[in-house]
């Protein structure tokens, strides 16, 4: 994504010292060396960069969760990064490779699992989720970079059907802990069995029960806010979702369907978690501008259409997985023009 | 009878290759459905590996006999017709003996008409040899498949129901904790867990060869 992102260009950096050592030694050095693209390098965009503004990005979500859930957030999010690191270290042995902690993508995995559990989940939950998610959904394809799909988002799928008791959306209620959130059902949940709608503002300010990064829709748009200037996250996927869903609940509304508005939808939840943090992980979405439009409005429409007219209260995991499985197709179908070159044949 | 040829390797050969080097599923990747399908449990497992071990011994034999009346353009209707024969005996014996087995196994059982493990032995071995090398290669390509269902199964149950045969001799692997601090994958028991337990069991049978390899 990165060539799209609206990135502020760093200096360029002199162009790889290869394509002049190429020139033969014994010729005079020519008045003008052509060297093919590309010409500008900067050593500032790097994985280990992204992956720090990301977490950087996260720390209004992490500040809300610790507020909100305690000594069960923190407790989520270390074991989950540990197993996460751990696995990455793990898999990296099995396939003989260096060691690829540094960059910190495989904390950022952790880090995003460990957000998108329950506060109540046992210990186990988030070690799986983080070796299912780094095995399954990322070093089987090769390690980073080749993976179809967001590894969080596969670890999570992983144990949420592997422990449907402890993810379900009764695993949400647990009122032995001790902490006021979690003593009444999710907002969604709340809405699809009893009908109950949550009031607005403590839903964008997040003081509601959910999993542990997801509550606050203002910590979200913070995080996003920063993602989207530092150009690490694509901004028109988490707007295409965010249009998708406002434009699909509006017209809903308009219709006098349903008093869950579209700003409860766009507030509630996951979704704009899912929309800056998740859906905009740079190996797994399009790369085209038209495709990452796309994609983030397909991501936007499966939300609305799975929390409306399936029996989960929440279809951000699901969503991103979808649209993952269709990103490589979405690049192909929306390659660019080259600027002054023939348009791309069509077949 | 210049027709009843012997060709291809000895008895032993035959029922060693199907063990490990040659295992069905694991080199051949054949008769997936099945290795998919009902590897949840033990029992199913073990119950399936035999019900295809009796038919593909059963035809071998019978078309090693008959070979010399094959002709090549009705073989495979012969083949089909032997093991169809075959396979409803097992099924008819498992539903009078085995009721609960055979509810749970379902259509699989009948299904083993169209494994490619039989079809493909019948092809390869028992058209062109002996019947006490086709026997041996029934024998090997047999307990290679059971071998293959049960190592499948052995991850499932364990992770999926933590015990190992737990129907039929109540082992428990896992013992049984509050939730808090362990609990049963019930993705292992679901299709997902037969595909990447599969997969994984796949990927560590390639690493062991090669590595067998590499030191030879």
């Amino acid at each position: 994504m990165a060539e799209n992102a609206v990135t502020p260009i760093a200096p360029a950096a002199p162009p790889p010292a290869a394509a002049s050592a190429r020139a033969a030694p014994a010729k005079p050095a020519p008045a003008l060396s052509v060297a093919p693209g590309p010409h500008i390098a900067s050593g500032a965009l790097t994985t280990r960069r992204m992956m720090l503004d990301v977490i950087l990005a996260a720390l209004p979500l992490l500040a809300v969760s610790v507020y909100l859930f305690r000594q069960y957030a923190v407790f989520q999010i270390a074991i989950s990064v540990i197993g996460a690191l751990a696995a990455e270290r793990f898999f990296g042995w099995m396939r003989r490779r260096p060691n690829t902690l540094g960059d910190l993508s495989a904390a950022v995995t952790g880090l995003i699992l460990g957000l998108s559990l329950p506060a109540s989940a046992p210990w186990y939950v988030g070690v799986i989720g983080a070796f299912a998610g780094i095995g399954f959904g990322k070093a089987v394809f090769g390690g980073l970079g080749q993976n179809i799909f967001n590894p969080a988002m596969v670890g999570r799928a992983f144990v949420m059907i592997a422990f449907p008791a402890a993810l379900g959306a009764s695993a949400y209620v647990a009122p032995t802990l001790g902490v006021d959130a979690v003593t009444q059902a999710t907002p969604l949940t709340a809405f699809k069995m009893m009908g109950s709608v949550a009031a607005l503002k403590p839903l964008f300010l997040g003081m509601t029960n959910g999993s542990i990064g997801e509550t606050s829709a203002l910590a979200a748009l913070i995080g996003g806010a920063y993602l989207c200037w530092r150009g690490t996250a694509a901004w028109r996927i988490p707007a295409g979702g965010i249009l998708a869903l406002a434009i699909l609940a509006g017209a809903s509304d308009l219709t006098g369907g349903s008093p869950w508005t579209f700003a409860h939808h766009l507030s509630s939840g996951a979704f704009l978690f899912g929309a800056f943090f998740i859906a905009t992980d740079p190996v797994s979405s399009p790369l085209t501008p038209k495709g990452q439009w796309i994609f983030g409005a397909g991501f936007g429409a499966l939300v609305l259409l799975i929390r409306a007219f399936s029996g989960y209260p929440e279809g951000v995991m699901f969503s991103v997985l979808l649209m993952n499985s269709v990103a490589p197709l979405i690049n192909r179908w929306t390659i660019p023009t080259p600027v002054g070159g023939p348009a791309p044949e069509r077949k | 009878m210049s027709e009843r040829k012997n060709d291809g390797p000895t008895p032993m050969e035959r029922f060693l290759g199907g063990l490990i080097p040659e295992n069905p599923v694991y080199r051949q990747i054949l008769g997936i459905c099945p290795s998919l399908a009902v590897t949840n449990t033990m029992e199913g497992a073990l119950t399936m590996g035999v019900a295809a071990l009796f038919v593909l011994l059963c035809s071998n034999i019978l078309i090693s006999l008959i070979r010399p009346l094959l002709k090549p353009h009705l073989r495979i209707l012969v083949f089909t017709l032997t093991i169809a024969t075959f396979v409803t005996i097992a099924d008819r014996v498992l539903a009078a003996y085995l009721y609960d087995m055979s509810k749970q196994l379902g259509p699989y059982i009948p299904l083993i008409i169209v494994n490619c493990v039989i079809i493909a032995r019948c092809e390869i071995c028992a058209s062109k040899q002996r019947v006490f090398t086709a026997a041996a290669d029934a024998l090997g390509q047999g307990l290679g498949f059971t071998l293959g269902l049960m190592t499948i199964a052995t991850v499932r149950e364990i992770l999926g129901f933590g015990t190992w045969f737990g129907k039929w001799l109540g082992w428990r692997v896992i013992p049984a904790t509050a939730p808090a601090h362990w609990s049963n994958w019930v993705i292992m028991i679901l299709p997902p867990g037969a595909f990447l337990t599969l997969g994984l069991l796949l990927g560590v049978f390639n690493a062991l060869t090669a590595k067998k390899e590499k030191a030879a």
